[in-house]
C-alpha cells in the first residue's frame, strides 16, 4: 500500500494554488493586452507608456525601499546614467542600441555594486545623505561634462532597432514597456515569495536579529541594491530610445523624489502598490494640469494628505481595511 | 594671498547661512526624529517675504522682522497640521510628509509672487570694506555677527531655561521626559518654530547678497543637510562648524578648482566623512536596539 505524503498537496491542488496567486498577474496582463484598443490617439500610448516607465522603476525601487528598509534618496541617477550610456554608445560611437543597453546596464550594475558596498553600512538618515549626495554629483557631472553630454541642453538619441527591426512610433513603443512592467511584477513577486525575499523582509524587521538567524545581511543588501539600479538602468536606456532626447534633469534630485514618492504614496513592500503609486502620480501633473500656476500646491497638499490619512500607503492600508471588514 | 583671503570672506559668509539650516535641521531632528526637508523652504520664504513687504513699501527693519515672526507662525503651523498627526509613522514616511510640505510652501509662493527673482537692499550700505588686501561686503558682517549672536543664544536657550532643557531632555529620551512632566507635543511645536525663525533669519541675511526666488530653498536645504550631516545629524557644534567647513570648502573649490563642480564638492566631502566616521564629526555613535 502505498501512502501519500501528507505534506505535499496533489498537483491539481498546488497548480490551482499557483494559478489563483498569480490571478491579479494575469488579469492585469490581459487589461494592458486591451488597453490598446481603447486608447483614442497617441497622446494616451504616451501617458500609458510613461506611467508603465515609472511603475517599472518604481517596483524596483520599492525591492530596496519596502523590502529591505533601505532608502535610497539617488535613484534617478542610476535612471539617467543608464539613458546616457545608450544616448553615448548609440549616438556617438555608432555602437548596435541592443548591445548598447546591455553594457550600459552592466557598468551601471558595477558601479552600484561599489557604491552598495561602500555606503550600505551606512543606516537611516546618513544613507539617505549618501544616496542623495551620490544623486547630485552624478547629475551635476552630466551637466557639466559637455563634450561627452551636450550639458544642459541635453543629448538626442537614434532610434533602437534590434536585429535590422527599427522600433518607432507609440504604438510599438507601447508593447514594449507593457512587456517590461509585466515581467518586473513577475519577476519581483517571485523573488518576494523565494527564500532571498523572506530574509530581505527579515532585514526590514530588524537588521540585528536577522542577522542573528544567519542571513547575510550586507550580502542580500548589495544584491538588491545592484539588482534594483540594474533595472533602472535599462529603463534608461529604453527610454532615452523612446524619448528621442535625454537631459541632466533624468537624473536630478527631483526625479529620484519622485520616484520614491511613488513607492511610499502607493505602499512599502507591496508590488501593486508601486504601480497604483506610479499610476497616480504619472497621471496627478495631467489632471492637476487646469490649476494652472497652482500645481505644484496641489500636488503637495495632496502627498501631505495622503501620507497622514494612510501612513502605510494606499494598496496595504486599504487592502487592511477591506481585510477587517470580512472578518 | 589677497585672492585666498577673499575665498575665505566669501566662504565665512555663505558657511553661516549654512549653519543656521544645519541647526534648524539638528534642532527639529532632535525634537522629533524626523530629517525636515522642507528646512529650506523657511530659508526662501524668510527672504521672499521681506522682499515682499519691502516692495510693498514697509520699512526694512520692520519688513524684516515681520517676515522672521511670518514664518516662525508658519513653523507652527506645519507641525501642527503636517507632523503632529503623523506621528509614530515610519521615518520614510515622514521624509515624504516633510518632501510634501516643502512643495506647498513653494508651490503657494510660486502661485503669489510668480518665478522671479527678487533682491532685499543690504542692512547697511553696500560700500565693500577693504582687509588686508581683499574687500568685504557691509551685509557680510551682518551675516556672520548675527548667526554668532544666534548660536551664542541658543546655547543659553538650551541651557538656562526650561523649555530648552525639555527639547533636549526629549531628544534623549522621549518617554522619559514625557515621565517626568515634559509636554513632548509642545517641544515638537517650539522646534519647528525655532527652527523655521532660524531658517528665515538666514534667509533675509542673505537675500541682500545672493538673490532669493520660489525655488532658492532646494539647493540651500540640502546644503543644510550636509552640514547637519558632516557635523553629525542632531550635535549643534557640529550644525555650526560643518555650515562653516562647506562654505569655506566651497568658495575655495569655485576659487581653484571649478566653479561649476563648487556644488559637487558639499556632497563629495559629505561621502568621504560618512564613510570615515558614518554618524558625523560630532555625532554620537549610533548603536540600534533589537
Amino acid at each position: 500500500m502505498t501512502v501519500a505524503s501528507p505534506r505535499t498537496p496533489p498537483l491539481s491542488s498546488r497548480a490551482a494554488a499557483w494559478a489563483s496567486a498569480r490571478a491579479p498577474t494575469f488579469a492585469f496582463a490581459a487589461a494592458l493586452i486591451v488597453l490598446p484598443s481603447i486608447l483614442p490617439n497617441a497622446y494616451y500610448f504616451d501617458v500609458a507608456i510613461r506611467v508603465a516607465i515609472n511603475a517599472t522603476l518604481a517596483i524596483a525601487l520599492n525591492l530596496l525601499i519596502g523590502y529591505t528598509g533601505q532608502i535610497s534618496l539617488g535613484h534617478a541617477a542610476f535612471f539617467g546614467l543608464g539613458a546616457y550610456g545608450s544616448a553615448i554608445l548609440v549616438g556617438e560611437f555608432g555602437w548596435p542600441p541592443g548591445a548598447a543597453l546591455v553594457v550600459s546596464a552592466a557598468l551601471v550594475g558595477a558601479l552600484a555594486y561599489v557604491v552598495a558596498r561602500v555606503i550600505l553600512r551606512l543606516e537611516g538618515h546618513y544613507l539617505a545623505m549618501a544616496t542623495l549626495g551620490l544623486g547630485v554629483i552624478a547629475s551635476i557631472a552630466l551637466t557639466n561634462e559637455v563634450g561627452l553630454t551636450g550639458g544642459p541642453d541635453g543629448m538626442s538619441v537614434p532610434d533602437f532597432s534590434i536585429l535590422g527591426l527599427r522600433v518607432a512610433g507609440e504604438k510599438a513603443w507601447y508593447w514594449i514597456f507593457a512587456a517590461a512592467l509585466v515581467a518586473a511584477i513577475v519577476l519581483a513577486g517571485n523573488l518576494v515569495d523565494s527564500p532571498a525575499g523572506r530574509a530581505l523582509r527579515a532585514l526590514h524587521g530588524s537588521q540585528t536579529a536577522a542577522r542573528s538567524v544567519g542571513v547575510d545581511a550586507s550580502a542580500f543588501k548589495t544584491r538588491v541594491f545592484v539588482l534594483s539600479a540594474t533595472a533602472a538602468a535599462i529603463m534608461g536606456s529604453l527610454y532615452a530610445h523612446y524619448e528621442g532626447f535625454v537631459t541632466p534633469g533624468l537624473a536630478a534630485f527631483p526625479k529620484s523624489v519622485q520616484l520614491v514618492t511613488m513607492v511610499v504614496v502607493g505602499g512599502m513592500a507591496s508590488i501593486w502598490g508601486s504601480v497604483l503609486g506610479a499610476a497616480l502620480l504619472s497621471l496627478a501633473p495631467e489632471l492637476l494640469a487646469r490649476f494652472e500656476g497652482y500645481e505644484t500646491l496641489a500636488f503637495g497638499a495632496i502627498l501631505v494628505a495622503t501620507m497622514i490619512f494612510l501612513p502605510r500607503g494606499i494598496a496595504p492600508s486599504l487592502s487592511a481595511r477591506l481585510r477587517r471588514k470580512e472578518s | 594671498m589677497s585672492q585666498f583671503l577673499q575665498s575665505i570672506f566669501s566662504g565665512v559668509t555663505v558657511g553661516a547661512t549654512y549653519a543656521l539650516v544645519a541647526l534648524g535641521f539638528s534642532i527639529i531632528y532632535n525634537a522629533s526624529g524626523v530629517i525636515n526637508f522642507a528646512q529650506g523652504e523657511f530659508i526662501m520664504l524668510g527672504g521672499m517675504i521681506a522682499a515682499f513687504l519691502v516692495a510693498a513699501g514697509a520699512p526694512l527693519a520692520l519688513a524684516v522682522v515681520a517676515a522672521v515672526a511670518a514664518v516662525a507662525a508658519i513653523g507652527v503651523i506645519v507641525a501642527k497640521i503636517a507632523i503632529a498627526p503623523a506621528r509614530g509613522a515610519d521615518v520614510t514616511t515622514l521624509i515624504i510628509i516633510t518632501i510634501g510640505v516643502s512643495m506647498v510652501l513653494r508651490g503657494a509662493v510660486e502661485a503669489t509672487m510668480g518665478k522671479g527673482g527678487h533682491a532685499l537692499p543690504p542692512f547697511s550700505g553696500d560700500k565693500p570694506i577693504a582687509l588686508a588686501g581683499a574687500t568685504m561686503l557691509p551685509q557680510s558682517v551682518w551675516v556672520v555677527a548675527t548667526t554668532l549672536a544666534l548660536v551664542a543664544g541658543l546655547a543659553l536657550f538650551f541651557e538656562r531655561t526650561r523649555l530648552g532643557k525639555g527639547i533636549l531632555a526629549t531628544a534623549h529620551n522621549r518617554l522619559a521626559a514625557q515621565l517626568v512632566g515634559v509636554d513632548t507635543r509642545r517641544v515638537l511645536t517650539v522646534s519647528f518654530c525655532l527652527s523655521a525663525a532660524l531658517g528665515a533669519i538666514g534667509g533675509v541675511l542673505i537675500a541682500p547678497i545672493a538673490n532669493t526666488s520660489y525655488d532658492a530653498g532646494v539647493m540651500l536645504g540640502l546644503k543644510g543637510f550636509v552640514a547637519a550631516a558632516i557635523g553629525g545629524l542632531g550635535s549643534g557644534v557640529g550644525a555650526v562648524a560643518g555650515g562653516l567647513a562647506l562654505g569655506l570648502l566651497e568658495s575655495l573649490t569655485a576659487g581653484y578648482l571649478s566653479s561649476a563642480y563648487k556644488d559637487a564638492a558639499a556632497f563629495v566631502i559629505v561621502l568621504v566623512i560618512l564613510l570615515v566616521r558614518p554618524s558625523g564629526m560630532f555625532g554620537a555613535s549610533i548603536s540600534s536596539r533589537v
